[in-house]
């Protein structure tokens, strides 16, 4: 069985690589790469696969799971640029694969084990985009 | 592995009449959808591309040549057409959500390679809505 939940978090970012030059990184990444930054509002699904226990017919408490993408997530992204204020995204391009695969490593060690196993990261940069990280 | 799924949607309208059905068979199998003039909606359709991040980018597809091809593939010839009447194969074939589907995903099977060059990204699958409550999804590996 899969339960997933929901948050949301508003950031700024840059896509632009640079070792390559201005040019190049607006053939890439288009108006992403603005210098200057733009935001989204980026609204995050994690889906955790388990079975229900068979006292609290829970596979995990939402509460808990709220209260890990809160800390993890949550509060580290928020109203931040992401470029400037996030690691590792001052050398990792903030491209939404690369938050995604952040977001599965900080939160894989605190939703993973005792039977259950962190399945799915999505993440939306707006509703009509959304990239799905699948793990290794 | 990542999986990059856009969203896009165009209007349309169809009718749907099987000329190997009888006028009855018609009415019974498809009901309003079969009155003569047709009738429209606005699909949304999910393209999803599979594949590791790029190197250089951070990415695993990139968006823009997605829409360029979702474009001239589908929404160009689709958007505020008249399906039965504008859409070559929709002249024999029912088109139902789930063939509007298959030929969407057909389409951009067939020409995913001339827009996306190398091995990675591959297109994994197409999802359409016809009206919010009624979802279809095509696997790119159940087709030719």
């Amino acid at each position: 069985m899969v339960i997933t939940r929901k948050v949301e978090f508003s950031a700024s970012h840059v896509c632009r690589n640079p070792g390559l030059s201005d040019q190049e990184n607006l053939r890439i990444f288009g108006l992403a790469a603005n210098p200057h930054g733009h935001g989204h509002n980026y609204v995050l699904e994690v889906s955790v696969e388990g079975q229900p226990d068979p006292i609290t017919g829970m596979v995990l408490d939402l509460k808990e799971l709220k209260e890990v993408l809160n800390r993890e997530v949550v509060q580290p992204f928020d109203h931040r640029f992401l470029n400037r204020e996030v690691p590792p995204f001052d050398r990792v391009i903030p491209t939404a694969e690369n938050i995604a695969r952040d977001i599965w490593q900080r939160l894989d060690p605190h939703l993973s084990g005792a039977g259950r196993k962190l399945q799915l990261v999505r993440l939306y940069e707006t509703p009509d985009l959304y990239v799905d990280y699948l793990g290794e | 592995m990542f999986r990059v799924t856009r969203r896009y949607q165009f209007a349309a309208s169809h009718r749907l009449h099987s000329p190997r059905l009888s006028e009855e068979e018609n009415q019974r199998v498809y009901g309003k959808c079969a009155y003569p003039y047709g009738h429209g909606h606005n699909y949304r359709v999910e393209v999803s591309a599979l594949g590791p991040a790029d190197g250089v980018s951070g990415r695993a597809a990139d968006p823009a040549v997605l829409d360029r091809l979702v474009a001239a593939q589908v929404l160009d010839p689709f958007d505020h057409r008249n399906l039965n009447l504008e859409i070559e194969l929709f002249g024999q074939v029912v088109p139902t959500a789930e063939n509007i589907g298959l030929e969407i995903c057909r389409r951009l099977k067939q020409h995913w390679r001339t827009a996306f060059t190398g091995d990675w990204p591959k297109l994994e699958k197409v999802r359409i809505e016809e009206t919010p409550r009624n979802i279809f999804e095509i696997r790119a590996d159940e087709i030719e």
